[in-house]
């Protein structure tokens, strides 16, 4: 006899076995620009024709909604639930659901909250989904690690000293998990620093470029047609392209 | 509706525990079905009886038992207890809709009766558990 079996962690990889390639987005910390990078990756990557999931993992603070303009919508049920699709995004996000309601959770709520995710979204066939990872290397982040098959992390930093440390922290703790990284990405770089690419040399992993700071993206956030004009948008070209 | 999603949950976690533990048949489940997400409790059976064991023989012909567990809140701020009925629930058929998908949502629209705190437990009644597989295996004679 068995007793007390949490079935939801079970169906998680087939789930997912449509899904080519898995991308954690993380920048270990808050404000580096994860969530502006993971989605507007996502929207480079649509409109190169790649079939691409984005999977907003900040439950306290989702936000890639926000980026891309889309409204609260309730998924659609159907022997689980179905992503939206929006400028050509499969995408979910707790902020679908929630609204603009503050959701308090602690640690092992959040966990909950993950696994019932993963256990009935219905992803399908997707070349790359992107999972925006919330700040921290905290429950949602080691739960991600546990729970996803075949993740690869892309890790986002900045030239910033306490931004470097972070980074640090991150990616040694991710190599010692054994998580693919597949590279390191330098946000809102003001001036050129070199501190980034030697942070990407000092773990092996490829530099994968500078966004530049860009005055002008608060204004088009929301707004897909002006955030594809925007410097993000245009920098992250070659990211896509290698993705795709 | 995603019960038929929770049921293939169930399904799965059921055949990998009684592989584990050397079954070659599963004779009976038990599985508790919480109070707060509201699942649909006859499509959640129908899915569990009728639909999904027919896919593996090594379930076709157990025996399902649903049972319900009422919902537990335990506050983080004040201590008390209280039911699923007593929480001063906001958002209307959004919050409920919301608490079907995620029940982890209750920590948006309810708060504790005595103190209006969201930071609380869910110590009961959550979802879908997995309570109990008999099974036997050849071996058994």
């Amino acid at each position: 006899m068995v007793e007390s079996i949490d079935p939801r962690p079970f169906t998680i990889e087939e789930r997912l076995a449509g899904v080519q390639r898995l991308v954690g987005v993380t920048g270990s910390k808050g404000g580096i620009g994860k969530s502006v990078v993971a989605a507007t990756l996502a929207l480079a990557l649509a409109d190169r024709g790649v079939k691409v999931g984005l999977f907003d993992l900040d439950f306290t603070s989702p936000s890639d909604h926000v980026v891309l303009g889309i409204d609260r919508r309730f998924p659609e049920e159907e022997f689980g639930v179905d992503p939206h699709v929006v400028h050509g995004i499969h995408m979910m996000s707790v902020a679908f659901f929630a609204g603009d309601a503050a959701v308090p959770l602690r640690g092992a709520a959040t966990t909950s909250a993950l696994l019932e995710l993963l256990a009935i979204t219905r992803w399908g066939d997707l070349e790359v989904l992107l999972l925006d990872m919330p700040p921290g290397l905290g429950d949602t982040s080691l739960d991600v690690i546990n729970l996803v098959p075949r993740l690869q992390f892309l890790l986002i930093g900045n030239g910033s000293r306490v931004v470097v440390e972070s980074v640090r922290r991150a990616a040694g703790l991710l190599s010692e998990l054994n998580v693919p990284l597949i590279g390191l990405l330098e946000n809102m770089r003001r001036s050129q620093t070199g501190v980034v690419r030697s942070l990407a040399q000092e773990f092996g992993m490829p530099y994968l470029g500078a966004i530049p700071f860009d005055s002008d993206l608060e204004a088009a956030l929301g707004n897909v047609g002006r955030l594809r004009r925007t410097a993000v948008y245009g920098a992250l070209g070659e990211l896509a392209e290698s993705l795709s | 509706m995603h019960e038929l999603a929770l049921a293939d949950a169930v399904i799965k976690a059921a055949l990998r525990a009684a592989d584990e533990a050397g079954m070659d048949r599963i004779d009976k489940l038990v599985v508790k079905v919480g109070e707060l997400q509201q699942i649909e409790k006859d499509l959640f059976e129908f899915s569990l009886t009728s639909v999904l064991p027919t896919q593996d023989e090594r379930i076709a012909d157990a025996e399902f038992e649903v049972t319900e567990e009422r919902v537990r809140f335990g506050c983080k701020a004040c201590g008390h207890e209280y039911a699923k009925d007593e929480a001063a629930l906001d958002g209307g058929g959004d919050a409920d809709e919301a608490i079907h998908f995620i029940p982890e949502l209750s920590h948006a629209f309810a708060r504790c009766p005595s103190c209006g705190s969201p930071d609380f437990e869910i110590l009961a009644g959550r979802g879908i558990t997995l309570e109990r597989i008999e099974g036997s295996s050849a071996d058994d004679g």
